[in-house]
Formats: C-alpha cells, structure tokens, sequence
C-alpha cells in the first residue's frame, strides 16, 4: 500500500469520585435507579449556582498524568468552554484550555511509543436519549428528546495522543493498555458499553517515506469498543485510500460508526469550525501545586501493568505471556504474586505452578488460601516428576521379572494389573501417578 | 472599530440569539458607538502587563469529594420549574445528534 | 412619625425596650406599601406570611424586622425573576445563600424588589416589569440595577435593604435615592444563589438608612461559604466593631477627576469634606488612572461574563426560551460574544484584562499614602425618567466613578451628602479602602454620615 496511518485517539473517561466534580451530588449515572435524581443546582445549570472543584478528581487526574510519564503543570485552571446543547445546562462547559493539568507522555505499546499530547480535567454532560412517544396525548407518536442531569458533572479525564498510531491494532493495543492503568490506579471503571469510556479516533493517511502530517483529518466518533475502533479504522484506511488514489483528498469532516454495517458514516463537515470563547472561569480560582504535593501524589501510584510484567519475569523467571497475563488486573497480580512468593519460598518451579494454575489443571478460586493452592500443586508436581522413559525403563524390568503375571494377563486375567502398577510404582521408589503408569503399562503389555 | 450588520448575525448565531434583519442593523450601530468608547483601552501601556482574571488572589479552592445529600434535589424538585417533562426526564422538540465537542 | 421610617437600630432598640411591637411596624409599613407602591414600582411581590414570619423570628438578632431583598436574590419558594421576563414565574427549589442567612438571623423577607433586568443597567428602567420612580422625586430615575432596594429605603418601604453590586449597581441608586450603599469586598459575600450578572465582579451587600445599619444587615449574611469558591474563608469581623471611631490622623485621598461632567459635584463634595479635617484626618487631593479605561475594562469583562453566564437560559429546565431576552440583555449577550471569538479575543477580552491589572497596581500604589480614597459617587443628580435610553453606554457612563474600584474588588460605602431643596435630589460621596479593609471605610463613612445633615434630610 502507498499510503501510511496517521492516527490520534481523543479518550475520554469518567473519574469513580463518590460526588460529582463541581457539586456534591453523588457520581453514579449508572446506578441511578431513576433519572434527574442526584442533581442541585450546580449541575442543573440554575440561576446563581456556583461550582467547586472536586479535589480528588483533580489529584487523580495528576496520577494518571504521571502514570503515563507526563510533565505536570505546576499552575493551572478551568474554562469555559461555550456553546450550546440541550444536554449541557450551563451553555458552557467547564473544561481546561490552554493550561491541562498533564502534557507530553508517552504510553508504550509493542508497536512502538505513542505519545501524550495532554490530559485535562472536566465535567460530563446530561444523557440524550432520543425517542417517540405519544408526548402531548393526541394518540400519535411525538419525536422528542428526553434528558437525565444524574451524569451532567460527572468528573471526566480527556486523554489525547500524538497523531503516533500506525495501526488499527496499536489504537486498539493503546486503548486497552490505557484502561488497564486506568482501573490499576483505580480511578475509573472504563464500562465502554455504558459510556464510562468512550474513543474517537482522528485518522488520516499520508503517503509512504512522506514525513509531515496530512492536510486533513477524518474524526470518527461514538465508537463503544476497542473492536469497533480497529474495524473503524481499518474501514477508514480503505475508505481514504480509494479517495486517494483517485487522486482526490478525503473531506476534513466528522463521521460516526455503525456497528451494524462495519462501516463509518459522514455526520457533519468542519466547514463551519465552532468558535468555544473560551475564558478562564470567573467561579473557579485557579490551582497551583508545589513539586512536593506532586511528588506525594507519584509516591502514590501502585506498580503498573508494564513494570508488574517485567518484574514477574526476572523474579520470577516466568515467560513474558505469563507474566503479561498475570498483571491482567491489580486484583489478580497481587493473588498470583503471593502464590509466587510462596513458591519461591519452597523451591517450587514458579512457571510450572503459574502453566497449572492458568491452563486450569489446577482447579482453584480467588478466595482460597494460599497453602491450600500450594498444597495442590505440590501433590501433582510429585506425580508428575517421573518422565516417560524412567517409567518405561521401570516397566520393562518389571515385566521382566514377572513373567507369569504377564502369562496371565495375556491370558485374559486382567486383575493382575493392579499388583503389576504395585510392582512398578516399587521399581520406580517414588509416588507416581496411577493413572499415567496403568496407561504405560497396558501400552506395554499390548 | 466598527461592526457590520453580517457580523452581528454571525454573533448571534454564537449567542443563540435570536435577532431580525432589521434588528441587526440596529445592534451593529449599537456595537460600533460601545466599541468605540471601549477602544480607549488601546491606549493603555500593557507590553509588560500581566492578565488579572481573578482579583483575590486565591487558589486551590476545592471541595472534598463528598456526597451530600442534603445539597441535592429531589426528582420533583428538579423538575419543579420545566415546562415539559415525561417520566422523570425533562423534554425537548427531537434533536439531531449534530454536537460539535 | 411612622414606624417603617426608624432605622434599622432605633426599630431593634425599640423593639427591646418594648416600646412598639412588630405588629405596629408592618402595619405602617403595609400601609406606605398599599399607598405608593402602584406608582413607584417598587416591589414586584410582597410577602404575605411576613408578620408571621417576623413573629417567630423576634428573638433573632435582626428581630424579625422587615428586609427588602433586590430581585436576582433565590428565595426558596418565592417567584425570583431578576426582572427578566425570560425568568417569569421561576419558583426557585434552593435559597441563596445570603437570604439563607438573613433569614437565619431573624431578618424577614418583605418583598423581592425591582431591579434593571438581569442587573444590566444603572436607572431600573430597562425591567421587564416597568421602571421604578425615584421615592425622592418621582420624575427622575432611582438608578440601578438595585434601585427598587435603594428606593425601598427612601421610601422607607423596608428597615434595610439587600442588593448587589458588580460597577455601581449598590452605590449609584443610593447616590440617587439618598440611601447609604455598601459594596463589600468581592469575594466578603458569598455570591451563591444570586443570579449571576459579571461573576468577577459581583457582590452582594447592604443598602440601608445609616452606616451603621449597613453593618448590623452586613454581619447577618457576610462570610466565608463552602458553596462559593471565590468567597474568602477568613471569617467575617463583626462590621459594626467599627462603628463610632475616631478618624484622627487617618489620610484620606480625594480622587480628584479632571472630568467636565463631575466638575460641581466635586466642588460641593471638596467642601464637604472639610469635615473630615475638623475630626483630625488629612485631606488631600490624589490623582488616580483615568476613569474612561476602566469604563472600557468593565464592559468588556462584563459583557463577556454575561455572555457566558446567560448561556443557560435556555427554557429547558426552567423559564422561557432565547427569545424572552429583552434588549438590553441581548445587546450585552451578542457584544461579550463578540469580545471572546476568535480574533477578538486578544483585542478586546485580554487587553481588558491587563488593563484591569494596571488599575489594580493604581490603587496599590494609592493605598500605599492613603487609608482611604474618596469620590463623588455619581457624576450628578438622579436623571430625569427615561434618560436611560439615550445611549446604549448609559449605565456605564453613570458609573464611571466606580468601575475602577469594581474591577479590582475593593470595598466601598456611599453616603449622602448633599440635598438639592428644590428637587429633593440627592448627591452622594463614595469611600473606598483596600481590599478586605471594611473596617476602614466603615470607620471614615461613619464618621462622616453623623457629622452631615444626613440624619435631618432622611425621612423627607
């Protein structure tokens, strides 16, 4: 192919706080059991009500910043960011401008580093649910538009890359990676299907050995799982590479995803580009942290997914796929680990131990106790010891100084294999697994 | 400087406002007569002047991130004042799903 | 003598000394109400409950004494408009906090008072209910935007008064009603549950018939409020500590405008100030930056936070759609638009805001030679009904003494000092000190009220 992915994804993800980020109303949009019921004032967007910053969604927002090896603006504040939706009560929503609380990271992926642009910090919207009913009582349906203020408020993190992806595989690899840290500093739930996590990707091709980004760029928007965002991408590849070669630019446009067809749809071009006035919020007094504060918030990031994996392998010389796959999520690292530790303790094969657990010969739950697991695997690893050959060599002796028992076994007496495993679990000195030697045995016999 | 009645209908499109032909003619004269009195800022010396957006001098001004209940409103007393509501959720015409951010 | 025209301090101290009874003040005050409130447009609803209320409230500091409360204040309950057709009939389901706290301390509610729609102008006529008459003189304007509140005291249609200021919108009307007017320090009150005009400037404060009752109405609602973020969390001093001070040796400024529209009034408020020498302070005139920059810096930052902070009126959730604004508002909502698009931005919004910086570095410099700065508080008398349509810069050029010390948050009191006897009209001098410095206006304010003819020119 000609041409090359340039890709950005703009995520957003709303903060687990107990209340909302500028009010006290409770943060559970989800859990609601009934629309408009944790709103006041401030998130309604009523007359003379007055926001306050939700502490803790602003230090979150900094670990997430230093998890993925941002710089940190000492100084910052909020916006306004002004225009009009019926899901957005003030007419403005409060957001970040020029000064996000996090800029230039990086998050690793096996495709290569994908830099950071900015995070910042701000407050979600109402839900729209659009539909018909009969509204005013005139026994037709009615188009209309319902909203619940229960999510208007909700602390929500913006997460914006370099234009760095190259593949719809590395977007969907980043996505996923970004959750994982997200629900590792547990600071977010990601529920993609709710919409407690939501992608827009900003793709553009630009041809191969060319360097400088493309004059244009396609935003794909309302894609709800990292699936859809590769499928999108990868429709949208297509999509502008025909456009292309036919010596023609793609639109600059917004366009949406529908999962039903695959494929991706124009829903508004940029020609008119919005115009947000933004301004510093008057209500709001800006935020200024000293190094320490910031350092005291570092201090307070759990072992990530990368390092977890790294350490796992050389403490534990466990292969990089199992490793990997136990620093899954923070939960089950720390119970695997403790295993781990155990094991290291009595000489046990760490990577034997983990195979078992993993591939299930090992039955086991969470809350089981450690000893217990460790117990577990101790009895198969005895059985397990003996290697095929050894096993042979032990009955092939056997058979040979038994031969009458052979006789009658060939005769058609077969009660006497059980005194032949006797015979050779006694050749072989060790516990053995039944099984395995009946099944050597009869093998041999026939 | 002064405003054309095209500008004032680009700006009250951005305001949500809505304004006549005629209406915006009047407000471009309007515009034109305030500006011109605000552009004496102009002659201010600013080169080194620092933006004051806030006067107190106050920062870090949080909330704990604390659930009271007392602050909130009861689904009644949310939808004490709308003029159309269905269910628990207030209402509006059908809208396009068109949003800009 | 009717007992609505007591002060605040002479109705509480009578109250105690059971001398009358809060029966006898509401029913003269139902009584002026009933008579003149038709005409000059006061009150746009009036509590019926207020003598029960005041009733249950007679052991609170305030007594349950009546309080006129300017209409862009939330009041749990009651209809609260800002005088804004766009907010008609809006019952709010949440109080804000400085009626919460009235309330609190035994102050009742007597009725919401008229006001320029949305707070936007300086004459309370561009209301969506109609304009209020100048008590004092009803062919002029009691100016604004809390106007119905100034003009509640001159019409002694309350003991004391609550309205708010974010450029003159507290000293101006009680300049032209003949009423003290108290502008506290931005940030002293909280602004939550007051409609929102120019949030970086708004304060809510007194407006009453002494100082002193400026203080004692002040002390009920001021201090720090977790629900404001802009509000200062040091706890209020109790205001009326600074009552009956001696000034003697403090030095006060005269900001001495070379401006040919306030050249009479400065002359008549030069002599006035001689009072001020005879209780021990220096007067001295000072020169401070031109005012016609700061009206510049005002509107723009005004415009533009009311352009932001009208955005939700959308009739959605509350009140009527857009189209309700009236003109004014919508004049004010197009040109802060206009000021943060791009391209303008720089030019106006942020060039407004250096500027601003350069008055704040102005008065530090001031405050450095002196305690307190005085000024007319108004260029002139009261305007005659139906001035304020002349310009679409009416109020700003009314208010051109005060924007410099309302964009940079300073405290300010104003005090009548001069009666015209043929109109009845008033004059009025605006003290104003460093921030968070209320007990030097107080002081120097005080002093003054009670050496000027003020006490003999009220009740007329």
């Amino acid at each position: 192919m000609p041409y090359k992915l340039v890709c950005g994804l703009e995520v957003h993800a709303e903060l687990k706080t107990k209340s909302k980020m500028f009010c006290s109303c409770k943060n559970d949009p989800f859990g609601a059991p009934k629309p408009n019921l944790y709103t006041c004032p401030v998130c309604l967007g009523m007359p003379g009500a007055l926001p306050v910053a939700n502490r803790k969604a602003i230090e979150w927002t900094i670990k997430l910043g230093l998890a993925l090896h941002c710089q940190i603006n000492l100084f910052s504040k909020f916006d306004r960011k002004n225009y009009f939706y019926a899901d957005l009560p003030k007419g403005y929503q409060i957001s970040q401008y020029d000064i996000p609380f996090c800029h230039d990271g990086y998050l690793d992926t096996s495709e290569g580093r994908v830099g950071i642009h900015r995070i910042h910090l701000e407050e979600d919207t109402a839900k729209l649910s659009h539909q018909e009913i009969d509204f005013d009582g005139d026994g037709e349906l009615d188009k209309v538009t319902l909203i619940d203020f229960n999510r208007s408020s909700v602390p929500l993190v913006e997460i914006v890359t370099e234009p760095d992806i190259i593949s719809a595989t590395q977007a969907k690899e980043y996505g996923q990676k970004l959750r994982q840290i997200m629900r590792y500093l547990d600071i977010a739930n990601c529920d993609m299907e709710k919409g407690g996590m939501r992608l827009e990707a900003n793709i553009s091709l630009r041809r191969e050995g060319k360097n400088e980004l493309p004059d244009y760029k396609v935003e794909c928007k309302n894609i709800n799982s990292f699936k859809f965002l590769e499928a999108a991408i990868n429709f949208e590849v297509d999509r502008q590479t025909t456009i292309l070669q036919n010596g023609e630019q793609p639109i600059q446009e917004t366009r949406g995803y529908n999962s039903t067809t695959g494929k991706t749809f124009s829903q508004r071009s940029k020609e008119d580009a919005a115009d947000y006035r933004y301004f510093p919020d008057p209500d709001l007094p800006p935020i200024e942290f000293t190094t320490e504060e910031i350092e005291t918030i570092r201090s307070e990031i759990p072992e990530l997914p990368a390092e977890k994996t790294t350490r796992f392998m050389s403490e534990y010389n466990l292969n990089e796929k199992s490793a990997k796959n136990l620093a899954i999520n923070m939960e089950q690292a720390l119970f695997f680990e403790k295993i781990l530790k155990e094991a290291k303790k009595e000489n046990l094969d760490p990577q034997k131990l983990i195979n078992n657990l993993l591939n299930g010969k090992i039955k086991f739950s969470f809350d089981e106790k450690i000893s217990v697991i460790i117990a577990k695997f101790k009895a198969i690893s005895s059985n397990e010891n003996i290697d095929e050959k050894e096993l042979q060599l032990a009955i092939d002796k056997v058979l040979n100084a038994e031969k009458d028992a052979v006789a009658k076994y060939k005769a058609g007496k077969t009660v006497v294999t059980g005194f032949l495993i006797g015979c050779v679990m006694k050749e072989l000195g060790k516990k053995a697994d039944v099984i395995q030697v009946k099944q050597q045995l009869i093998a041999t016999l026939s | 400087m002064s405003v054309n009645n095209t500008q004032v209908k680009h700006i009250a499109q951005l305001a949500n406002i809505p304004v006549t032909e005629e209406e915006s003619i009047d407000l471009a004269d309007d515009f034109t007569e305030t500006l011109k009195i605000v552009d004496q800022l102009k002659k201010a010396e600013v080169k080194k002047t620092e933006i004051t957006h806030q006067v107190t001098g106050f920062k870090n001004v949080f909330r704990e991130d604390i659930v009271k209940e007392e602050q909130s409103f009861t689904q009644e007393e949310a939808l004490a004042n709308a003029k159309a509501t269905y269910k628990g959720y207030f209402v509006v015409p059908y809208i396009l799903q068109n949003k800009d951010n | 003598m009717k007992l609505n025209e007591l002060t605040l301090k002479e109705s509480i101290d009578a109250l105690d000394k059971k001398e009358i009874t809060l029966e006898e003040i509401y029913k003269d005050l139902d009584q002026a109400c009933q008579a003149k409130n038709e005409k000059l447009n006061i009150y746009l609803s009036i509590n019926s409950k207020a003598l029960i209320e005041a009733k249950k409230a007679s052991k609170k500091p305030l007594r349950g004494l009546p309080i006129a409360v300017k209409d862009n204040f939330c009041t749990k309950g009651i209809v609260t408009t800002a005088s804004s057709k766009v907010l008609d009939g809006f019952i709010p389901q949440y109080e804000s906090t400085v009626t919460e706290r009235l309330k609190a301390s035994g102050g009742v509610i007597y009725g919401k008072t008229n006001m320029d729609a949305w707070a936007h102008g300086s004459s309370t006529e561009t209301s969506d209910y109609g304009r209020t008459l100048n008590p004092r003189n009803s062919d002029h304007l009691p100016g604004g935007s809390s106007g119905g509140s100034a003009a509640a005291i001159a019409a002694d249609f309350a003991v004391a008064a609550i309205g708010s200021e974010t450029a003159g919108s507290i000293r101006q009307p009680a300049a032209w009603c003949g009423a003290v007017g108290f502008k506290p320090t931005y940030g002293r009150v909280s602004r939550f549950g007051v409609i929102a005009m120019a949030s970086s400037t708004d304060s809510p404060g007194p407006i009453a018939k002494t100082v002193e009752d400026a203080c004692i109405l002040l002390n009920a609602f001021a201090g720090p409020d977790e629900k404001d973020g802009t509000s200062n969390k040091e706890k209020a001093p109790d205001f009326t500590s600074f009552l009956d001070q001696s000034i003697k040796g403090m030095k006060i400024g005269v900001i001495y405008q070379d401006v040919k529209e306030i050249k009479e009034t400065n002359q008549k408020l030069l002599k006035e100030l001689e009072i001020l020498k005879e209780l021990g302070a220096t007067v001295e005139l000072v020169q401070a930056m031109d005012p016609h920059q700061a009206i510049g810096v005002y509107t723009v930052v005004q415009r533009a936070e009311v352009s932001s902070n009208l955005a939700r009126y959308d009739g959605i959730r509350y009140g009527g759609d857009r189209s309700n604004f009236g003109d004014e508002a919508k004049r004010r909502i197009m040109l802060g638009t206009f000021t943060l698009t791009k391209g303008y931005a720089d030019r106006y919004y942020n060039l407004a805001q250096k500027v601003r910086t350069l008055y704040l570095n102005d008065y530090k410099e001031l405050f450095k030679k002196y305690d307190v700065l005085v000024s007319p508080t108004s260029p002139s008398f009261a305007k005659e009904v139906g001035a304020s349509f002349s310009s679409p810069m009416f109020g700003e050029l009314e208010d051109m003494l005060l924007e410099a010390s309302s964009i940079t948050g300073l405290p300010g009191i104003n005090v009548p000092f001069y009666r015209d006897e043929k109109t009845n009209l008033y004059l009025g001098a605006n003290f104003i000190a460093p921030m968070w410095r209320e007990d030097l206006v107080i002081k120097v304010a005080d002093a003054f009220e009670k050496n000027t003819k003020w006490n003999s020119w009220r009740n007329k």
